[in-house]
């Protein structure tokens, strides 16, 4: 089969060709249909699983097309295929936010759609355009989405905040691309792998730019102030989907940019993602202790784990990015469970978001308050749950490279972390209930028994994970 | 050879005891007997299965017993379980106490029956993996796993400042133990393999193993808990439920002492041998300070907390001797301590039960409404302080020899504390027991029902039977402790050669 277009090898971008026309003919429907916010909605989740089985079907090893520009290897696979369903399930989470006869919202999956298309380039991005272009992509649907209760003064305010500043941090990655750019004389990742054999002071002015842009992204101290404020005012689905598929790509490109790019000045941009890693798990860890809206301690708890999930690539090994996948996949399934039960604090038709509202809610719900609590000391990294491996890998390669005082800096952040998961355990748990919370919706359960079941019992059969994301960390070595 | 994995059935009944709690839907009174007849019969089944381990243990062997080994985690981290002569006796304590603990919950509990019956039934899985895990990883899941359901135990039942306590519990114990995961990930990369029978053999670089030692002890220390991290342990004791506070005694202070003989003093001989000052002297304060500190409480339970300090004080010290009669004291020391201590809170518990408090100064002269439980209480703190013919006696004079042999200070030391210790038993049992009953609260109160007798009785039975005969505990963990000091001995003799060579 020859799938060509101008001499360029088409296969390896065919998922992301059908999620582009798929969205546009979406978009036609929903334009010219009536009441098709649910038609759409639904259409486009099957789209997404749709993507999901073609990038799964492409041939084996390393594809590349567009002059080495796009990337398809086991990597980029495990990390599209976690974005796909991170975004497939923010949509299914979405459905009561969508179903408010008030908003009639079709734009809004398409936006997912959008942002997902930019997502899966970012991820696959091989030179320092195609990462620009995906990842403005991926940033300008997010910032619709953040304002889209427009009738909120705060969702507004979350989507102006979050484009702000998301210019000023894609300006700053424009300005350390371009520097790179002029130092290497080449824009693609294999090129500069070449050229920045020591670390010039250009090239290194370049990569602080560039990184500092990727840090925004992946909301890591000192770039994370958009955070909170942007978690909070958006409307809660949309902080689920923040707080997962994107930091997915975000974290993905961060990856590939350190490990391919400039694997020759590795203590270079090491020393600068240790500062990151060390400071974002501290902040996450003390800043959240404060939170009373369970929307911000969650950005700060993202926060936190951003910087866990750097540690492992601070190691700049295979066990390194290893960890960081491993990291990852643990964090979406964590973070989409803890948003399922978010999105079920109703009371009264009303959403509640304050931490003392889920006080007693072992008695009232107990099979929730169960599950939640399983999430939140996942979320802490207490065995046997899910998200203790995610934190053994980060640290079982910072270990190996050496990274001692790193570790030791996160594992006691994470203790810190740990007192304020442990505070909304004590509400659920040791505090006297209050009035009861509204029925639990069909797809917000199903979500979160899926991602609580993973979380429990993740430790009976890891393997799996592990050997996918032991190979797709190879490939990127 | 066994044909079945008894080890993993004895390590995974309880869970599916707590399974069926929550397959029996409903809250009402039918559910909460239900509830707490599934967990009795589960601990009791266990406890049945434990003892085919005893009866099929070889104890002429000092390997591990049981073994069973399955692909786990990646290559060098699998699943492996066994016994040997130093773990057994950990894990039979632990099913043969959770029965007690189950029926000492009975009446005492009434709110939340099932959860709390899972949540002793999760522990008890927990614990038994803690003392039966052969991989490093797969013993620190167990290790920190238990965190979860004791936390929830202390603050969903516990007492008015249950919040501060099981938080204090809950922290302290995560901190000591992060350290120690990114020490097992050390030797990881050092060996390739987190199986712990692989390290016992494997030389640890001494760099290596003094990071290692110290990282193990951070996490012990607290778990044990030595001065002067013992500070969470007064709190969770005084406001765990009684079956909290018995397993929280008996059982899971034992895991830092089983770790200490289990990994520091195998895997890095040397530094062992290094600290083992640093260990005697803080035994030491643990023994002396601590009795002091028993001397000025109000509070029962607190009490008899600070005393548990002190006792595991003996236990360090005897270990860190490093000699056979020290590390078989120390077994000897903490599976004795294991039986008096949870019987102890078994009987603040009884009275607790009556008067709902536990300041000593509301009671006195019990003795004439409660002949049966004055004897009973007499037997455990005669125990506890270690009178001859009792099962306290012989661990704290085997860990005395065992030290005595290596530094005479730390051992005289030690002996004056053990006077310390009769000052406050004794002033305790005067002080509850005895006198006139002139409190008009105490006027009505009733002996030991049959349920509670029933309880004690084979606690009673247990500390005399050791007391005068230890040998069945000494004859199971004998060949593996003599193994352990030879390699220690071995280890050490080796670099002491080496450095007269140069």
């Amino acid at each position: 089969m020859s799938f060509e277009s101008a001499g360029y090898q088409l296969l390896p971008v065919l998922p992301e060709l059908v999620l582009a026309v798929g969205a546009m003919a979406l978009l036609m429907l929903g334009a010219y249909g009536k009441e098709t916010t649910r038609l759409v909605t639904g259409l486009s989740i099957g789209l997404l699983v749709v993507v999901g089985v073609l990038e799964l079907m492409l041939p084996a090893g390393k594809l590349t097309t567009f002059g080495g520009s796009f990337i398809v290897d086991d990597f980029a696979r495990f990390l599209k295929i976690l974005a796909l369903i991170g975004s497939a399930v923010t949509l299914i989470l979405s459905a009561e936010f969508l179903a408010d006869p008030s908003r009639r919202i079709f734009e809004y999956a398409i936006l997912v759609l959008l942002s997902t298309l930019g997502m899966m380039v970012l991820i696959s991005a091989g030179d320092l355009i195609m990462l620009y272009l995906g990842l403005e992509l991926m940033s300008l649907a997010l910032y619709v989405v953040a304002a889209s209760n427009r009738d909120n003064a705060k969702s507004t305010e979350a989507g102006l905040k979050y484009f702000v500043l998301g210019a000023l941090s894609s300006g700053m990655l424009l300005y350390g691309a371009s520097l790179i750019y002029g130092f290497t004389g080449t824009v693609s990742f294999a090129g500069i792998a070449t050229a920045a054999k020591t670390g010039s002071i250009g090239i290194v002015f370049g990569l602080v730019f560039l990184l500092a842009g990727l840090c925004f992204k992946v909301s890591a101290v000192p770039f994370h102030m958009w955070t909170p404020d942007v978690y909070e005012g958006a409307p809660t689905p949309v902080t689920a989907f923040f707080a997962s598929a994107p930091k997915v790509a975000a974290l993905a490109v961060f990856t590939r940019v350190a490990l391919t790019a400039f694997p020759g000045i590795v203590s270079e941009w090491q020393q600068i993602v240790v500062f990151v890693a060390i400071a974002s798990m501290v902040l996450g860890s003390f800043a959240a202790i404060g939170q009373t809206n369970i929307k911000r301690l969650m950005a700060y708890s993202s926060i936190g784990h951003m910087g866990f999930a750097l540690v492992g690539l601070a190691a700049g090994t295979v066990e390194g990015a290893q960890g960081v996948l491993v990291y990852i996949s643990i964090y979406v399934a964590m973070t989409l469970g803890t948003f399922a039960v978010i999105l079920t604090m109703k009371r009264n038709g009303q959403h509640v978001e304050s931490i003392s509202d889920f006080a007693g809610l072992s008695r009232t719900n107990p099979l929730l308050a169960f599950f939640f609590a399983m999430l939140l000391f996942s979320l802490a990294g207490i065995p046997p749950l899910a998200g203790f491996f995610g934190k053994f890998y980060v640290f079982v390669a910072a270990i190996k490279a050496g990274l001692f005082t790193l570790a030791v800096i996160g594992v006691v952040a994470s203790v810190v972390g740990a007192y304020y998961y442990l505070t909304i355990i004590k509400v659920m748990y040791f505090d006297e209930p209050l009035a009861k919370l509204d029925p639990m919706r069909m797809e917000l359960r199903t979500v979160l028994a899926v991602a609580g079941l993973f979380n429990i019992f993740f430790f009976v059969y890891p393997g799996p994970l592990v050997s996918v994301a032991t190979s797709a960390a190879k490939s990127l070595f | 050879m066994t044909t079945w994995p008894i080890l993993s059935v004895v390590t995974f009944l309880p869970v599916v005891g707590a399974l069926l709690i929550y397959l029996s839907r409903g809250d009402d009174e039918a559910a909460r007997r239900n509830a707490r007849w599934i967990a009795l019969w589960t601990t009791l089944i266990t406890f049945a299965v434990s003892l085919i381990l005893v009866w099929r243990f070889d104890a002429a062997q000092p390997d591990f017993q049981f073994v069973e080994k399955a692909q786990w985690l990646a290559s060098g981290i699998s699943y492996h379980m066994g016994v040997d002569g130093i773990s057994l006796p950990f894990v039979i304590l632990t099913t043969a106490l959770m029965p007690f603990c189950i029926v000492a919950s009975w009446k005492s509990i009434t709110l939340r029956v099932r959860e709390y019956m899972m949540a002793f039934l999760l522990l008890e899985t927990l614990m038994i993996g803690t003392f039966s895990a052969l991989d490093l990883v797969l013993f620190y899941l167990f290790f920190e796993g238990g965190l979860i359901p004791m936390f929830l135990i202390i603050g969903v039942w516990g007492g008015p400042r249950r919040v501060y306590a099981s938080f204090k519990f809950f922290l302290y114990t995560l901190l000591g133990s992060v350290l120690m995961l990114l020490a097992i990930m050390a030797l990881y990369w050092n060996a390739g393999t987190t199986d712990i029978p692989t390290l016992m053999n494997t030389a640890v670089p001494r760099n290596l193993q003094t990071w290692a030692w110290l990282a193990f002890f951070a996490s012990f220390a607290v778990k044990m808990p030595m001065w002067p991290v013992h500070t969470w342990l007064p709190d969770a004791h005084v406001e765990a439920p009684t079956a909290g506070s018995v397993v929280l005694a008996a059982i899971l202070l034992k895991m830092g002492g089983y770790g200490f003989l289990r990994f520091s003093l195998p895997m890095f001989p040397l530094a062992s041998h290094d600290f083992a000052p640093l260990i005697f002297g803080m035994s030491v304060i643990a023994i002396i300070y601590t009795s002091l500190v028993a001397l000025m409480q109000e509070d029962i339970k607190k009490l008899i907390a600070y005393s548990s300090v002190a006792h595991m004080g003996f236990v360090t010290m005897g270990i860190f001797a490093g000699t056979t009669q020290g590390v078989a004291g120390g077994v000897f020391q903490m599976v004795s301590h294991g039986i008096v201590s949870g019987a102890l809170f078994l009987c603040v518990g009884i009275v607790y039960d009556r008067l709902h408090t536990r300041e000593i100064a509301a009671y006195g002269g019990l003795v004439n409404r409660m002949p049966l439980y004055a004897v009973v209480f007499m037997v455990f703190t005669m125990a506890n302080v270690g009178l001859p013919g009792t099962s306290g006696f012989v661990g704290e004079f085997l860990t005395l020899i065992g030290t005595f042999k290596v530094s005479i200070p730390t051992a005289t030391a030690a002996t004056l504390g053990v006077i310390l210790s009769a000052a406050y038993a004794l002033w305790l049992y005067r002080k509850v027991v005895f006198g006139k009953l002139t409190k008009p609260s105490l006027a009505s109160i009733k002996d030991l029902t049959l349920r509670e007798s029933l309880t004690l009785l084979p606690l009673v039975f247990l500390t005399i039977l050791f007391g005068v005969y230890p040998k069945p505990v000494l004859d199971m963990s004998a060949a593996s402790v003599q193994q352990l000091v030879n390699n220690y001995n071995t280890a050490i003799t080796a670099v002491k050669a080496a450095a007269l060579l140069q």
